[in-house]
């Protein structure tokens, strides 16, 4: 009979592990259910983990990597400086269509001016829109105390078919198309382009948002009086109050500063990689990111490479679908589990697995 | 607008079938939280009873085939979140958003063979005469067999939790589970057990929105369902009564959405389609007023039981 004894100190070693032996184990059972789908279990790996960053075509892939990975990064910075604080805002997918829309329609409201101003005009949009968004949960669960998990997550669906879809149909379609949904094309016109920053990178303006952010949550967390709180919430959240943390500051923060995040990915990316405001604008980001906090140890520095690891098999996904043939689905299952296996492997972090029976308390 | 177009008998009637699905699912996560635990991933395992649902009752020809695999289906991946948080005691929330990321993945996966084909679903129940009544009829006595079966789940649930002993047994866990494993029961079987129906209901409850509602298997189908009964849990202040109450009145909010819609109102159709997520944060914002917030949670809820303290 196995059994856990509860660490005194949660253990360093398996908190650097427990990824590590998450992905591994994602890895073979992964394997396993590709098996299962009637394709090779190496090739299907080969496709997605190595082609993407080693392959004869890795100069196309590489570029979509940044791509992917910076608005990840991005949302799962901010998320992740909530949830170290207990507090979570599941509604990132929201924040960016909000965030995307704001910025949007700020730009498109000067067409066709070519001010240089227009961009800088726009990303602030963007995060206020995303950010004020976010402040609906975030003032409801202060001042009434709203759960936030689902005010959060029902703004996402009325952001959703309510906004995005009259914004695409109605009041930001562009009027010199007939009949077809959508805005103007965002990164065809120059001053709201987000273009490419260094060639063949894919790196654009959200990328090196997305740096910025990490470099800025991570001092934040350990050298700033405000990121000692988060810590001390989430640790111990009554230890927190007699510290002098006022919880409500905190969840405006902590929500306020992932809703601006997130605002600020959606506006990068209908101004780049998708080019405008459509019906299917909405990609995802937002949920997956979560897993990408989560895999990231909630540390900024983690998820960074976290956010790296999933772009790749976002892109190996999309290479083994047109290559092999692999179900697109596939990849969203291949990322659930790697959140699953993480959750549980994590138990080895606090407690120890001891053999036979020894006391009972 | 022309709201005589809108006839009350079948608006009642429709209101009853919206709201099965969330029914379902709500009265097993309430039976879920009173044991203490908080599981979020009501939405993965309403997509993967969906699913299951549909293979089954499309590979069989039985839609009864069909909803027993659902039911088994949400109890599984429901045993999952069950071992992760009871046995490896992981964060509650973010494991019930993994399972709800996992099952609509899986789900997606394992139904893609599937997109396009109709079920054939339940036929209702006809009672001769009784149902041919008017109103009363069509309302009370002309229904698929699922909508009854889902009251009588909400009546056995009910009686379970207030008067029998187990049922004294899964609050008292839910309450206070040192308490509870003090006096000798075992706190985490009885957990994955109530695990394991709210997962069976919650794929009950998918199931009838792919065999019955729709009737037909689509990606992410749910669309939110699994949340919004969530929130009816809460709505609810954990009593199988008012879980009734809130998931009818849902259905009712959702059915008049479409029903305006269709009678042509003058509010615009991307507004009536957000208005069930809508009125959900106005119910959860309203309930937040009542005195004594939080007061009718069971006081463990989402709190790990580790024996060794």
């Amino acid at each position: 009979m196995i059994r856990l004894e509860r660490r005194p100190t949660p253990s360093r070693f398996w908190s650097a592990a427990a990824p590590i032996l998450a992905v591994a184990l994602t890895l073979v059972v992964g394997a396993l259910m590709f098996a299962a789908l009637g394709k090779d279990p190496f090739e299907a790996l080969r496709a997605i983990f190595w082609d993407p960053v080693f392959g004869e075509f890795a100069f196309y892939f590489r570029g979509q990597l940044l791509v992917k990975a910076g608005p990840l990064i991005l949302i799962a910075v901010g998320l992740a400086l909530g949830f170290r604080a207990g507090i979570w805002n599941i509604g990132a997918e929201g924040q960016y269509i909000v965030g995307a829309l704001a910025g949007a329609a700020a730009g498109l409201a000067f067409y066709p001016s070519d001010s240089w101003l227009i961009f800088p005009l726009m990303v602030a949009c963007g995060a206020l829109g995303g950010f004020l968004w976010a402040m609906i949960p975030a003032l409801l669960k202060v001042t009434l105390g709203v759960n936030e998990i689902l005010v959060s997550l029902m703004l996402v669906y009325v952001a959703e078919r309510s906004l995005l879809a009259s914004a695409a149909v109605g009041w930001l379609r562009n009027p010199d198309t007939v009949g077809f949904p959508g805005s103007r094309n965002l990164s065809r016109w120059e001053a709201s382009a987000n273009p490419e920053l260094i060639a063949g990178t894919g790196a654009h303006w959200g990328v090196a948002a997305a740096l910025i952010a990490v470099i800025f949550a991570h001092v934040l967390l350990t050298r700033h009086l405000t990121g000692f709180h988060i810590r001390l919430t989430g640790a111990a959240p009554r230890a927190a109050r007699f510290a002098g943390v006022v919880p409500g500051r905190l969840v405006i923060f902590c929500m306020g500063f992932s809703g601006a995040l997130a605002g600020l990915a959606g506006l990068f990316e209908a101004t780049g990689p998708a080019g405008q405001i459509s019906i299917d604008f909405a990609s995802g980001y937002g949920f997956t990111a979560i897993i990408v906090a989560f895999l990231g140890r909630l540390n900024p520095l983690g998820i960074v490479a976290a956010g790296l690891l999933m772009a790749v098999t976002y892109v190996g996904g999309d290479n083994a679908a047109t290559n092999l043939g692999l179900p697109a689905a596939a990849i969203s299952a291949f990322q659930g589990m790697l959140l699953f296996f993480l959750l549980a492997v994590d138990v080895l972090t606090n407690f120890r697995l001891r053999a036979g029976k020894g006391v009972t308390a | 607008m022309d709201l005589s177009s809108i006839s009350p008998t079948l608006l009642i009637a429709s209101l009853m079938v919206a709201a099965t699905p969330i029914l379902l699912a709500a009265i097993g996560e309430m039976v879920v939280e009173k044991s203490g635990v908080l599981n979020l991933g009501v939405e993965g395992m309403m997509i993967m009873g969906a699913v299951t649902g549909f293979i089954a009752a499309i590979e069989t020809g039985s839609p009864w085939a069909g909803f027993l695999a659902a039911a088994a289906g949400g109890a599984v991946v429901a045993l999952l979140f069950g071992f992760l948080t009871q046995v490896l005691l992981s964060n509650q929330v973010a494991t019930g958003l993994a399972l709800t990321l996992f099952g609509l993945g899986v789900s997606s996966l394992i139904g893609q063979g599937y997109v396009g084909i109709k079920a054939n679903g339940l036929r209702r129940i006809d009672l001769g005469w009784l149902t041919d009544l008017p109103f009363v009829g069509r309302v009370i006595f002309g229904h698929d067999p699922m909508v009854y079966l889902s009251l009588l789940l909400v009546a056995l649930v009910w009686g379970f939790l207030k008067y029998t002993r187990a049922g004294l047994i899964l609050r008292a866990v839910g309450e206070s589970h040192d308490a509870a494993h003090a006096l000798g029961y075992h706190v985490r079987r009885v957990r994955l057990m109530a695990i394991a129906f709210g997962g069976a209901c919650a794929g009950l409850g998918g199931a009838y929105l792919s065999l019955v509602r729709v009737p037909q298997w689509t990606d992410g189908m749910t669309a939110g369902a699994g949340w919004i009964a969530l929130a009816i849990v809460v709505f609810a202040s954990w009593r199988a009564g008012r879980v009734l109450v809130g998931a009818y009145l849902f259905g009712g909010i959702t059915v008049l959405q479409l029903n305006l819609q269709t009678a042509g109102a003058k509010v615009s159709v991307e507004l009536l389609s957000a208005a069930p997520y809508l009125v959900t944060i106005l119910v959860l914002v309203l309930i937040s007023f009542r005195a004594g917030r939080g007061g009718d949670a069971p006081a463990d809820l989402a709190r790990p039981f580790h024996a060794s303290g």
